[in-house]
């Protein structure tokens, strides 16, 4: 093995952060390697303080540190002044955990959460001292492969990617592992053993082998993606565990040294949503819904803080307000403080229809952490298009059960640039946030609203995939009618996503595999960490894409037609695709559709498909707030459902 | 009830912070079940009292943080002071060990205002070390030792040589000892006014280590916040 921590002391002593790079974190491991153990290096392509607690990783590293055959260290990119270093001194990609050279390892293994950190991928592969196109590695080269969100459209990384896994990756990691060790201890040695085991693990259910299809175009358009090879799916379906039960990971939570984003415990209460919320990609390719049991969620609560010293816990998922058994949950965390201190309780993505006076009661029991509700969009038509069927009353109660429970200062969420938008929409973001204050201000002296707009991005997946997304300046524009709306009124802030940025995440987001060529480009011209604004850099993107004659505007700005192949037609979230093509009919005929946790099946393919169903411990909504949650609905038109087990054509 | 701890920062952990060391004690003592006494207010914190900092990548065999604990209920003791070393130490990353624990007066002066100096050792990188200490011995041969500093933007003109209060080289180290007050010196300042400059040892794949912390009473006296009195489990957990 390649210890590199002697060559690397002198190097950390001259860049920032250099607590970054040294592992020690409680709940980590110094795995022992050997012949027999498949190594995975565990890569988050950002830095380590975005990167330590994704949950998606440490969940991997546990369960793969579990197995006797398998071993798992983690790294994290390498800050722009670590890595010149590195480069400088003929020092690879290390591990954190044994400082362990990146080639040590079987398989390098990358979370893809956000599009932006396509470059850094490929300068991680490189660090790593591997080829970066995956056609040009050897059998001395390790396995490169990538699981996460992102992966659902993996083309414009295809070119890098050796395997991509789609889903749930508790269950297919170890049948990953199998695969992989058979071609380690037969030597990876034969030119034909880096094909053969692509091929064998192209077998596997949710992995997904780029190389292994051909991509066929007709001028700009895209025709097909078939596979090569006989046993070699046509469509890849994604991964599902049916029991979160099963899954109580992690169990040993890493508890950094140094500061990071989400610094507390997160217990993730339930996986999956189905809301329908038509702009949210996470609500979509993750369903069913599948809670966590309570008692298992007081377990993992109390055992975590016993064990990590937090004072504080995240109950995670994509809407936790809507966990049946959340007001209880809370409140016995509040009243029961562990270690001799009080625990507070942060509830990220709190919807404001479910949120009760009685939660917001509860959480300011124990010390308060910040709020933040996510309406995202400005005006009921608006809400309705997204399927996000909260009135403003709904808001209007839970801000002001937020002030009257002594919060101060409420962030609001909102996209622009979302599909049927008009300025009067985009003008009622402003109003929101100005009665939001008016409200404040019977409870406050002071009150402060914060409010945060972020350029829409249609994801694949979505009902929203066929839309094309607002241009630059488009969103310059409306981001500028919010700006003079809201200038005078004072106590609302407003903070913006730069829509440069979102433009070029909307070109990852749907892009096909011509894109790796501009990837390339980008990260040969210094353009690593284009997630952070310092770094970002628009015009390396616009260059990249005219030396190799492609057209940002067709890829990003373009909507797509019924019968357009989509690049990820051949891979599967379980979504019918007709499914999302009703859904975006019904989003432009402003039709709200339910939530299938608590009303019968409209049959979107995600159960059905995989004979799995909603774990849901109550059967009746949680009360208070509106879809599904107790409100009158006979005023908005919902679209009637199609009965449940009606055979669907899958997919044009 | 305030008690006092001496630890150690040695080994990978060197590189954190500060405030990371700050964030990492408090957690352990979290996880100890200690009967922390909570600041009062809105967002109660613990109350700690930390030492002077120690740079990041610098090593200490003395650093020192004094923690309050509520009293225990008539005979029983709240704290059981002498198992705080291996119970704290168990609980802390590789490389932090606490060495010592002590129930002090609570009216003592506190650290960062008690501490009159500090006792470091510089590793000699790339150097002859006979010629450095022939360098050392031209700098305590002066009466001053003029330096221009940057304080809040403007340039502060002062004389490090009073704050030089030891300065020798053995074997291939620079041992020093360096007043905090009331003008402290770093020992990159001190490296910087050689001839040649020398450059921070640990960028040089050296070691800087803070050896000592010391007290000086009215009367010229030196003692430390605490004797180190090294645990056995000290050997076993440095890395």
């Amino acid at each position: 093995m390649t210890d590199v921590w002697p060559q690397l002391e002198s190097l950390l002593a001259k860049v920032q952060k250099p607590a970054r790079y040294i592992g020690l974190e409680d709940g980590s491991v110094r795995p022992e390697h050997g012949a027999g153990k498949v190594a995975w290096l565990l890569v988050y392509p950002d830095t380590y303080e975005i990167g330590l607690p994704n949950q998606g990783l440490q969940i991997l590293y546990e369960i793969l540190n579990e197995r006797p055959d398998a071993v798992a260290e983690r790294t994290y990119a390498p800050w722009v002044d670590l890595e010149a270093e590195l480069r400088a001194h003929g020092l690879p990609l290390f591990s954190v955990d044994t400082h362990r050279a990146a080639a040590d390892f079987d398989v390098l293994a990358f979370n893809l959460s956000a599009e932006l950190v396509y470059t850094n991928v490929l300068n991680c592969i490189d660090l790593a001292g591997a080829p970066v196109r995956a056609a040009d590695r050897g059998p001395e080269h390790p396995l490169v492969c990538a699981g996460g969100h992102c992966t659902y459209n993996p083309e414009p990384l295809a070119d890098f990617l050796d395997f991509v896994v789609l889903g749930d990756g508790e269950e297919v990691v170890s049948e990953i592992t199998d695969v992989v060790r058979a071609w380690k201890t037969s030597g990876r040695n034969g030119d034909r053993s880096r094909p053969a085991v692509l091929r064998e693990l192209a077998s596997i259910p949710g992995v997904y082998v780029p190389s292994m299809y051909d991509v066929r175009y007709e001028g700009d358009k895209l025709v097909s993606v078939t596979p090569r090879f006989d046993g070699v799916p046509e469509r890849v379906e994604k991964r599902t565990i049916a029991d979160l039960a099963e899954w109580p990971y992690p169990k040993q939570q890493l508890v950094p040294l140094t500061e990071v984003v989400h610094d507390r415990l997160n217990v993730e209460v339930f996986r999956g949503c189905t809301r329908g919320c038509r702009f949210c990609q996470a609500g979509m390719i993750t369903r069913p819904v599948r809670e966590r049991p309570l008692e298992q969620v007081r377990t993992m609560v109390d055992a975590g803080l016993r064990r990590t010293g937090y004072d504080e816990v995240a109950l995670t998922s994509l809407s936790t307000a809507d966990f049946s058994d959340i007001e209880p949950l809370v409140r016995d965390i509040i009243a029961d403080p562990v270690n001799g201190q009080p625990t507070s309780v942060s509830l990220p993505s709190l919807r404001v229809d479910a949120f009760t006076v009685g939660i917001a009661t509860e959480i300011q029991k124990g010390r308060r952490s910040g709020l933040t509700f996510a309406p995202e969009a400005g005006s009921w038509r608006m809400r309705q298009v997204i399927n996000k069927l909260i009135r403003e009353d709904d808001l209007y109660g839970a801000v002001g059960s937020a002030y009257s429970q002594g919060w101060r200062r409420v962030k609001l969420y909102f996209l622009t640039g979302l599909p049927t938008e008009t300025d009067i929409d985009t003008l009622g973001i402003a109003d929101l946030a100005r009665n939001c204050i008016e409200i404040g201000r019977e409870h406050a002296k002071n009150p402060s609203v914060t409010v945060s707009v972020g350029g829409f991005v249609p994801k694949p997946f979505t009902p929203f995939q066929w839309f094309g997304q607002n241009t630059v300046s488009e969103l310059h524009r409306k981001i500028g009618l919010l700006r003079d709306s809201v200038r005078k009124q004072r106590g609302v802030q407003l903070k913006w996503h730069d829509p440069k940025a979102t433009a070029i995440e909307g070109l990852a987001s749907r892009g096909d595999r011509r894109l790796g060529a501009v990837i390339e480009d980008v990260w040969r011209h210094g353009g690593t960490f284009q997630e952070w604004s310092e770094r970002f850099d628009l015009d390396l993107w616009t260059d990249a894409m005219a030396r190799h004659g492609l057209d940002l505007d067709w890829y990003v700005y373009r909507h797509r037609t019924e019968d357009e192949v989509l690049p990820w037609d051949h891979l599967s979230a379980g979504l019918h695709k007709d499914f999302l093509w009703q859904d975006w009919r019904d989003a432009l005929a402003e039709v709200g559709l339910e939530d299938c946790r608590w009303t019968p099946c409209y049959d979107c393919g995600a159960c059905t498909g995989y004979s799995i169903e909603h774990i849901v411990a109550s059967a009746t909504p949680p009360a208070g707030g509106s879809q599904g949650t107790g409100q009158d609905l006979q005023f908005v038109e919902l679209r009637s459902r199609p009965r449940a087990g009606t055979p669907v054509e899958v997919g044009a | 009830m305030r008690v006092r701890l001496r630890f150690t920062k040695s080994g990978k952990v060197r590189f954190t912070g500060h405030r990371d060391v700050a964030r990492i004690l408090e957690r352990s003592l979290r996880r100890a079940g200690l009967p922390l006494t909570m600041t009062e207010g809105f967002s109660p914190r613990p109350k700690l009292h930390f030492g002077l900092a120690l740079s990041t990548g610098y090593e200490s065999l003395g650093e020192y943080l004094d923690f309050d604990v509520r009293d225990g209920d008539g005979e029983a003791a709240a704290v059981q002071v002498s198992a705080l070393p291996a119970q704290l130490t168990a609980l802390l990353p590789p490389g932090i060990n606490v060495e010592t624990a002590a129930v002090i007066d609570p009216r003592e002066t506190s650290l960062q205002q008690a501490v009159t100096s500090c006792s470091w050792q510089l590793s000699i990188v790339g150097r002859e070390p006979a010629v450095v200490a022939a360098k050392a011995a031209d700098l305590l041969a002066r009466d001053t030792i003029p330096v221009t500093r940057e304080r809040k933007g403007q340039p502060v003109h002062d004389d490090l040589r009073p704050a030089i209060l030891r300065l020798e080289v053995v074997g291939d180290t620079i041992e020093t000892e360096l007043s905090t007050q009331p003008r402290g010196v770093r020992p990159a300042e001190l490296l910087a006014v050689f001839d040649p400059p020398m450059p921070d040892p640990i960028t040089e794949g050296g070691r800087v280590c803070r050896t000592h912390q010391w007290i000086t009473a009215a009367d010229g006296a030196m003692r430390e916040p605490l004797h180190a009195t090294p645990a056995p489990h000290a050997e076993a957990r440095a890395s």
